[in-house]
């Protein structure tokens, strides 16, 4: 099953006649793993990974580190997901350190982010404060380097 | 010098160079050079660069000013680090300081063996097809080249009844280079045993080129030196070019007892001095933390190779399971041609680079050399255009 989804993972788009090929399983087999992975939500679903500043299209990008005072029985789980409920937030995570939540936070405009952070996460009540780090450039995303390199070139025929 | 007196410049060659053919693949090679929009399935190392931590810590050294010459037999810590490596992962014990020698590439290793050990006339055995310099590589060093054929029926691995049949009272040694570039075959254990008992009995030395030995899927590599009392007379030969993807920086070593070490160490002192310090530095480095990229970089190889090898059965061309390196070593038998013929045909008529089997060996004959370190999609796009081919020379 992991071979499939690590083949998935990098291709969304192999076909389960290609996966068969490459896994040497039947293509029976592929097509019934990955059903099940998409029923049981293993895979969640299929995307694609967007050079939007090349495509011309902006956007703005923040990194928000948030404070927050955990509350009794559940810790930071209700705030995270008063948080995570807003589309503007994009990956919420739970981290060590000196803040508790991080947010990635996207919107058309600064000042689109700005209003959510002020007006949205930092009015919270049990949210002590947030510190917001708009992003300026994009070298890798998912582990996609989106500068553009220069593979060297291999010679033709080497014995 | 001119060109116009490159005839006579060619009465000062020895002897000895005039003996070795020029490449029998020498003007497909040039046909190759004049086209584009190939898809070459005719390249002999990995596409995956190498890891960023190998290269960074050259950069590294190289910040330092680590661009001194090292020691002939190679950077001490290497050579410790290179000890454990050997003794963790296949439980042979080699001394760093007197049985171990960094070189100049496999290549050069393989150089330094054979003409440490041979007098004139003496005879190699090897497995044919094999690996293109083994050959020229013997009789450069004054020795007799002795091919002992394979078959596709037995998966390309050396049969010990035949290489047996093959041994003359001017034997010398057995050279073997399994996972076998250029079939892909992997030895099995039991064949194995049975070629140190026929070393034994013969008293022959084996060379084991085994540069290729990280690169098996779903098999177990023997190293060669590992079997009991072969130690003491084998040199294992191997390297970071095909395990860590570092074929460009050429570091390479040779394991052997230490008689041997020291002969080669003496030829290697003169004509190579050492490796370079960078790319030592950069072969402990692959060594220390390499291993996550080593198997990243298997699990990947071995995702093509059966692409590769039921594509090439699909359309007809037959292939045996290759089970190691990164080659599949089709027969084009359906189609009537010569390997060399078949190799020039599909690159003229479909653009397609493989390698005619015949240049690594008669043996080789019937067969091309397609190598699956290339991207799938450009696996899938040679395959669509091989079986076009083939249908067209059915």
């Amino acid at each position: 099953m992991h071979d499939i989804l690590e083949i998935l993972e990098k291709d969304a788009r192999a076909s389960p006649e290609q996966i068969a090929a490459m896994t040497g399983r039947s293509v029976l087999e592929v097509a019934e793993a990955i059903h099940q992975a998409e029923e049981s939500h293993l895979i969640l679903r299929y995307k694609t990974v967007v050079d939007w500043e090349k495509a011309g299209r902006e956007g703005v990008w923040a990194l928000v580190e948030v404070k927050v005072a955990p509350q009794r029985e559940v810790g930071f789980d209700r705030v995270a997901e008063r948080i995570y409920r807003f589309p503007e937030a994009r990956s919420v995570y739970l981290v060590s350190g000196t803040y508790d939540l991080a947010v990635v936070v996207t919107a058309n405009t600064m000042r689109e982010v700005a209003a959510f952070v002020s007006e949205k996460l930092a009015s919270l009540d049990s949210v002590q404060g947030t510190v917001t780090h708009f992003l300026l450039k994009r070298y890798k995303e998912d582990g996609e380097i989106l500068v553009s390199q220069q593979q060297a070139p291999r010679l033709p025929l080497t014995l | 010098m001119s060109v116009a007196q490159s005839k006579e410049a060619a009465d000062f060659l020895s002897q000895r160079v005039r003996q070795i053919p020029a490449s029998g693949i020498r003007r497909f090679f040039d046909l190759l050079a004049s086209m584009d929009g190939v898809i070459s399935l005719g390249v002999g190392e990995p596409d995956f660069p190498t890891p960023w931590h190998i290269r960074e810590a050259a950069i590294y050294s190289l910040e330092k000013g680590y661009t001194t010459y090292t020691s002939n037999y190679g950077l001490l810590e290497l050579r410790r680090a290179l000890a454990t490596h050997l003794e963790g992962r296949y439980g042979v014990c080699y001394d760093p300081d007197t049985q171990l020698l960094i070189t100049v590439g496999v290549s050069e290793a393989l150089d330094l063996a054979l003409r440490a050990i041979l007098n004139p006339g003496d005879e190699v055995l090897s497995p044919d097809p094999s690996y293109v310099s083994y050959m020229p590589g013997t009789v450069l060093a004054g020795g007799k080249f002795i091919p002992v054929p394979t078959r596709m029926e037995t998966g390309f691995r050396v049969q010990p009844s035949d290489l047996e049949a093959k041994i003359a009272p001017r034997a010398k040694a057995i050279l073997l280079g399994y996972p076998s570039n250029p079939t892909g075959a992997v030895m099995e254990r039991e064949e194995l045993l049975q070629i140190a008992q026929i070393a034994r009995r013969h008293d022959l030395l084996v060379i084991s080129d085994e540069i290729y030995d990280r690169l098996v899927y779903g098999v177990e590599h023997t190293c060669f030196a590992s079997l009991p009392q072969m130690p003491e007379r084998t040199i294992l030969l191997g390297g970071f070019s095909k395990a860590y993807a570092m074929t460009g920086w050429r570091v390479g070593y040779a394991a052997a007892p230490a008689p041997i070490i020291e002969a080669m160490m003496k030829i290697h002192q003169y004509a190579a001095l050492c490796a370079p310090i960078m790319s030592q530095k950069a072969a402990l480095e692959a060594l220390r933390a390499g291993e996550a990229a080593v198997l990243e970089m298997v699990a990947d190889y071995d995702r093509r190779r059966r692409v590769m090898v039921k594509g090439l059965n699909d359309i007809g061309l037959s292939c045996f399971e290759p089970q190691g390196a990164f080659y599949a070593f089709p027969s084009i038998g359906v189609t009537g041609l010569s390997s060399e013929e078949f190799a020039e045909r599909l690159l003229v008529e479909e653009k397609v680079a493989v390698v005619p089997g015949s240049a690594f060996g008669a043996g080789g004959e019937g067969h091309v050399r397609c190598c699956y370190a290339t991207s799938l999609a450009e696996i899938n796009e040679a395959l669509r255009r091989m079986a076009r081919f083939v249908e067209h020379h059915r």
